[in-house]
């Protein structure tokens, strides 16, 4: 039926194990496990950027540092020893903590550690975020009474999405696939489902195939959800709103009608 | 009665600059003070200082006897917090040159904001009091438009509305027509003209002269930091007392 180069390439591929496996079980709870340490590490990473984002723009110095040194620490070291470190270090540090104890499990460890390397990355998104949004709008907003938190609440954070959808897309998307690394403290995500099997059976590209079809099946839902999300914050009244912000971004007496 | 607003010595500096250099002042109640003066004379600055959006290096600001921005703890000045600065606003309305309206909300969204998350009014409460206040400056058709949908002369109408929505003891105005095309000035103006009517005490910073001829109760004009005149404003307009008034009203026309 296939011929050529096609035929000899396909031919190696043990195409049964790819079909009895693609819909396990097994797999599927790796996408499972997959899909819950990608979503709970984002909104806690979300969370934990917004945070030292608002402590990044601070009035007060020692705070500002703070959240710089938690930026060079979890941007500037390997997400994979930031995995061993809470799983295995930490326990080292306060044995009281050890895991086998069951204080913290290796799915506790697992999104600790992609969570805290998140917020990292998110902390300088929402900063930008924050910073997109006209200073003239927080002055309105504080002289009609409103505090600081609900200022930032109701008022600067709902314009900062604009800017921050897209890299947290990114973000999300890169999270995915890089949760795979919490093989390493034996977390059953899809990647680790596959090193086991092939480790066995020693059926490498078949176990490859089947993870990466996963891999591409949850990456184009998350674009898709980044792309509804996006358009969603464009603004309130459809295409005619695109200008909504952009308009309102240049000084009133320049754009504005 | 005692004042509802009182400056007394206000210094404020940004870095080596000195913006206000000891400025003291009262308004009555109901008294609608122009704020006049060139460009750079710390004006905008001044009604920051009033409501402690910009914080004050030296004197004080007194809002109906309360210290604005601090509280006296043994004879010694403490900043306030966050909160209650915050609680003292709601009873001072502002109202930007560049508008500042929400882009996000609508015209009515706007005004509800503040009673509904501030004051805790009920949504249908406070859409009932937006309505009539948009209503008020004329904007009851607009209720539903975003402020990119309207022009600056109906923008800044929704942001007085805005401010007003609060309920207000004092309105400060930052040179308001200023990013208006001339078309549209007379429409904020004759806003603004209606509230004085109605006895809102307001402190207006203003480069429309004929505004504050006619609608302003007194005359301050500031230069260089500092109050350099403070008068009625047919005696500012007749025959101001010094130099720089003369200058700057040769200027700006009377």
């Amino acid at each position: 039926m296939l011929g050529g180069v096609e035929g000899l390439f396909l031919g190696v591929i043990d195409w049964g194990v790819v079909r009895d496996n693609l819909f396990s079980e097994l797999v599927l709870r790796g996408v499972w496990m997959t899909v819950r340490l990608s979503v709970l590490a984002m909104l806690f990473g979300i969370a934990l950027g917004t945070v030292f984002a608002l402590m990044r723009l601070s009035r007060l110095a020692p705070v500002r540092w703070a959240s710089l040194l938690y930026i060079w620490l979890f941007r500037g070291t390997p997400l994979l020893v930031q995995i061993v470190f809470w799983f295995f270090a930490l326990p080292q540090l306060w044995p009281e903590w050890a895991p086998w104890d069951g204080k913290l499990s290796t799915f506790q460890a697992a999104i600790v550690a992609l969570s805290i390397n998140e917020g990292a990355y998110m902390t300088e998104i929402m900063r930008a975020g924050i910073q997109s949004v006209d200073p003239g709008q927080a002055l309105a907003a504080r002289s009609l009474g409103m505090t600081y938190p609900l200022a930032m609440r109701r008022i600067i954070l709902p314009q900062a999405m604009r800017v921050v959808i897209p890299p947290t897309g990114n973000e999300f998307i890169a999270m995915l696939k890089s949760s795979s690394l919490v093989n390493a403290i034996s977390v059953a995500e899809l990647f680790f489902v596959a090193k086991q099997q092939y480790s066995s059976s020693l059926k490498y590209l078949e176990w490859l195939l089947i993870i990466s079809a996963w891999y591409l099946v949850l990456t184009t839902i998350a674009s898709l959800f980044q792309a509804w999300l996006e358009a969603r914050y464009r603004g309130p009244a459809g295409a005619a709103s695109e200008s909504v912000f952009s308009r309102a971004r240049r000084p009133a007496w320049m754009g504005g009608r | 009665m005692p004042p509802l607003l009182e400056l007394v010595d206000v210094h404020k500096a940004f870095g080596r600059t000195e913006v206000l250099r000891g400025i003291s002042f009262s308004v009555e109640p109901g008294e609608v003070v122009a704020v006049l003066g060139p460009s750079g004379s710390g004006k905008s600055t001044l009604l920051l200082c009033v409501n402690h959006l910009e914080r004050i290096d030296r004197g004080r600001i007194l809002f109906d006897g309360r210290l604005v921005g601090y509280r006296e703890q043994g004879g010694r000045l403490k900043a306030e917090g966050d909160a209650a600065v915050a609680r003292m606003r709601r009873e001072i309305g502002m109202v930007f040159q560049r508008f500042n309206l929400f882009p996000h909300l609508t015209a009515l969204g706007n005004v509800m904001e503040a009673p509904v998350h501030v004051l805790k009014q009920s949504k249908a409460e406070a859409r009932a009091r937006a309505t009539a206040m948009l209503s008020r400056v004329g904007l009851g058709d607009k209720l539903d438009a975003y402020p990119s949908q309207l022009s600056g002369g109906q923008q800044q109408r929704v942001a007085i509305a805005r401010s007003l929505a609060m309920g207000p003891r004092l309105m400060l105005f930052d040179e308001v027509t200023s990013a208006l095309d001339p078309e549209l000035v007379g429409e904020v103006l004759e806003v603004m003209r209606g509230l004085a009517e109605m006895g809102m005490t307001m402190l207006v910073v203003t480069h429309e002269m004929a505004f504050a001829r006619e609608a302003a109760s007194r005359v301050i004009f500031m230069d260089e930091g500092a109050v350099v005149e403070d008068a009625p404003p047919a005696a500012f307009f007749a025959s101001p007392r010094s130099d720089r008034a003369r200058q700057f009203l040769s200027r700006y026309g009377r």
